[in-house]
């Protein structure tokens, strides 16, 4: 977590003033903690070892050294230098003078490159594109039916070709797009390991063939330590334009972002978060800096909670927070605005602490949220804003009333004490720091 | 023999010189140094091992700092399988992974469940399994519990058929549930030996997906009690740490038996699987080398330290 980071940091660094002088080799041992971090987060341990490095030298600066709080400055230097390498250079698609623009997806196995092509597709379309996508892996069982069914799913022509080799069938596809004037052709390469030579060739020669404007690097978010590796000798055979990090909706920490941006220096372009055509997005590296580090991508949330909740409601948040009260009327709202943000799930895995706790788990079910209204609403004022009074009898009539179960009400009541225990935390240690980050509009 | 070099040089194609450092730092040297340490670190750290286990295994070696005798890399290699086996104490016994056993069962049919998040290699280790348990005589039926990816079921249609198996399927968006109903069934009817089911590949975070890969198992289990008998994860060894919220969640919410650690052939260490092995106590059963049918091998812990530590030639 970030707030532990922030703290650790906070408590070693003290810890040495009190023994007197905070020295380079004494920032040295309390960066240890930022190492370990990075490298539970998958940053390779070389990346992790040069960050950790760079960070130290900047710490040294006689303004962190002095402060009250060198821990927070520390992780302000981090967070600011980790934003600022994920996203140095520009990340924008290039497009063809003349007719058709190629696009190409390459990467390991399993990786994600069929679904980003259809994902791209999706995308180029909205943006008043023609596109073509090309069967080219001929190698996996059912990899053209694959994409032949993505094709119809959404509308978007497929080219592929029996008994040819895949540098003939990208070649053709390029005629087949100017006769049926498609303006943009995504080729969907076979997944194949960098060290395989034939298969590393082959993709060579596509681009030589070919010569597409956008060459992709498409790498699974989770990947561990190997990614530095796989980046480095993709990119030494065909020097692509840009990276894609696929499956980020899941709880991985993604420091592969880290470790591929900082071997090849190609910009991170897109981010897949769902295996629906419609779950692409861009590359925020600050937002990425923050998950890398523990922190959850309290940003985004923040934008997302910005537009959702007004100035008002929140107020009525931080003075429950301030308060330490939950009542479940504050509990009917929060849960309003949830619905208002979008997909929970995306939503709850944004929240620090919350991802993994059972609250995020218990509230994914939108349907069940339907259920959970019904029964704050089947309760008195009273019941709400003191939930100590609900006894047997009182959960009955509820549950009646909802047209639920007293399990279901039950269930609900142990959920809202969760959250409330879950407040109380946020707003014991971390609320000067939370407020300070979300600029006081966090919806719990 | 041939797989275990595969897996080697896979495991050691890149290690570019990391032993030669360690061979440099101990040369002339009686006690293991903060330099060896380091390099020692550093090995453990890129196979994915993890950095928790990573400093407890340090702590043990540097408890144990002296070394002796002539080849001192050797001496090394020794000294570390050693502390990494007993950091993994108790676990080491139920890594112990009996394949005559797993492929001969004697109970009919023998139902196996294979999970897992999206694009490990599920669908390619059932066709490489299903080989195998024809290779010893049994007759298989393979069950295409993935109808929601594109092609999938295609997929898993062409490893049957290159495996020999009989196949049950039902149209794409179909509840897996039933077709997994109906597999057994046609298991029980059909005399099978051996059932397997795929399912759709699905991150261990999204609840709904979870869910269903519950029932999947609850329909199993209603028509027959003790199955499914085997429930494996399928893990792909380019993951890092993300692979033990996997393994845990899987655990959590289907029980597993056993996972498979795929695509070892490549360069990726797949270390991650002894923390899983510690912490969760999940034993590793097969190991995938290759996209081809014949490319799974039993695992077996030695083979696997050796091969993080073992000696390369290539730079
Ligand atoms: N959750 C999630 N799943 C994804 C994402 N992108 C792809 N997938 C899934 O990952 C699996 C592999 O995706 P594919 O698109 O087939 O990957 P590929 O790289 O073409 O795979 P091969 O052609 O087999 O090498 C599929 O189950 C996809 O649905 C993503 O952003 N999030
Ligand atoms: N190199 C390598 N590739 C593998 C291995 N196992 C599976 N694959 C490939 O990984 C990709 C995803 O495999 P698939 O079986 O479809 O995964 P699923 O989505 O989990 O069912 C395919 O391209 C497979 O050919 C392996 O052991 N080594
Ligand atoms: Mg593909
Ligand atoms: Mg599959």
């Amino acid at each position: 977590m970030f707030e532990d980071l922030t703290r650790k940091l906070d408590h070693v660094l003290k810890k040495i003033k009190g023994q007197g002088k905070l020295s380079e080799k004494n920032i040295a041992d309390s960066l240890r903690e930022v190492r370990k971090v990075l490298l539970e987060a998958d940053v390779n341990y070389k990346v992790a070892k040069e960050f950790v490095k760079s960070v130290q030298e900047k710490s040294l600066g006689q303004a962190v050294l002095k402060s009250i709080t060198p821990g927070q400055q520390i992780v302000k230097i981090i967070y600011d230098e980790l934003t600022r390498l994920m996203g140095q250079s520009t990340a924008s698609l290039r497009f063809a003078n003349i007719p058709p623009t190629i696009f190409m997806a390459t990467g390991l196995q399993g990786s994600g490159k069929t679904t980003f092509v259809g994902k791209l597709a999706l995308y180029l379309r909205g943006q008043k594109h023609s596109p073509l996508m090309v069967a080219a892996d001929i190698y996996r069982p059912a990899a053209i039916d694959q994409l032949k069914t993505i094709g119809k799913q959404l509308n978007i022509p497929v080219f592929s070709e029996d008994g040819k080799n895949p540098i003939q069938i990208c070649w053709d596809s390029i005629q087949q797009a100017r006769q049926n004037g498609n303006d943009v052709v995504i080729f969907d390469t076979a997944g194949r390991l960098h060290i395989d030579e034939n298969m590393m060739k082959e993709l060579s020669e596509i681009k030589e063939k070919t010569k597409p404007h956008n060459i992709f690097f498409v790498a699974d978010g989770m990947t561990g330590q190997d990614a530095v590796k796989a980046a480095t000798e993709f990119n030494n055979w065909l020097a692509y334009d840009g990276v894609v990090l696929t499956k980020m909706d899941g709880d991985a920490r993604g420091g592969a972002a880290l470790s591929i941006k900082a071997v090849t220096g190609k910009p991170i372009m897109f981010v897949g978060m769902g295996e629906k055509f419609n779950t692409l997005e861009q590359f925020h590296p600050d937002r990425m800096a923050s998950r890398i580090l523990g922190m959850g991508d309290v940003i985004s949330l923040v934008e997302k909670a910005q537009i959702a909740v007004s100035e008002e409601e929140s107020r009525r948040m931080e003075e429950a927070i301030r308060k330490k009260r939950l009542t479940f009327d504050d509990f009917l709202q929060q849960l309003r605005q949830i619905k208002k943000m979008g997909p929970l799930e995306q939503i709850i895995g944004m929240i620090p602490g919350l991802g993994a706790s059972p609250l995020g788990k218990a509230n994914v079910d939108e349907k069940a949220l339907v259920k959970v209204e019904a029964i704050i609403q089947s309760m008195t004022r009273e019941e709400r804003r003191n939930p100590r009074l609900l006894n047997g009898n009182r959960k009955r009539r509820i549950a009646r009333g909802s047209g639920t179960t007293v399990q279901d009400v039950n269930r609900l009541i142990s959920q809202f004490n969760q959250m409330q225990k879950l407040m109380k935390r946020f707003s014991k240690g971390g609320k000067r720091s939370m407020r300070g980050v979300l600029g006081g509009n966090y919806p719990f | 023999m041939a797989l275990f070099g595969k897996l080697r040089s896979g495991l050691t194609k890149t290690r570019t010189g990391i032993l030669g450092r360690i061979k440099e730092a101990v040369t002339g040297k009686k006690t293991l140094d903060e330099e060896t340490l380091d390099a020692i670190e550093e090995i453990l750290i890129t196979s994915d091992i993890g950095v928790e286990t990573v400093m407890e295994l340090l702590e043990r070696l540097r408890k144990r700092a002296r070394i002796k005798g002539e080849d001192e890399t050797a001496e090394i290699q020794d000294i570390m399988r050693q502390e990494l086996k007993s950091v993994l104490s108790d676990q080491v016994e139920r890594s112990a992974s009996d394949e005559k056993s797993f492929f001969n069962p004697g109970v009919t049919p023998f139902v196996i469940m294979v999970v897992g998040v999206n694009g490990t290699g599920k669908t390619t280790t059932i066709g490489k399994l299903a080989h195998r348990f024809r290779k010893e005589g049994k007759s298989v039926i393979i069950a295409a519990g993935d109808t929601f990816r594109a092609g999938a079921s295609e997929q898993l249609n062409i490893w049957a058929e290159r495996s020999g198996s009989d196949f049950v399927r039902h149209q794409a968006g179909a509840d897996p549930g039933a077709v997994v109903f109906d597999a057994l069934n046609a298991a029980v009817a059909r005399r099978k030996d051996v059932l397997i089911v795929d399912t759709a590949g699905r991150l261990h975070t999204k609840v709904n997906l979870m869910e269903e890969l519950k029932k999947i198992r609850r329909v199993m289990t209603k028509l027959i009690p003790e199955a499914p008998h085997e429930t494996l994860l399928v893990l792909d060894a380019t993951t890092g740490q993300n692979s033990i919220r996997q393994a845990e969640q899987f655990r959590d919410i289907v029980g597993l038996t056993g996972i498979v650690l795929t695509k070892l052939d490549g360069t990726a260490k797949g270390g991650v699987v002894l923390t899983i092995l510690k912490e969760l106590g999940i034993p590793v059963k097969f190991i995938g080398l290759g996209e081809g049918i014949e490319d799974l091998a039993a695992f077996d812990l030695n083979t696997f330290i050796d091969a993080l530590f073992s000696e390369n030639n290539q730079t």
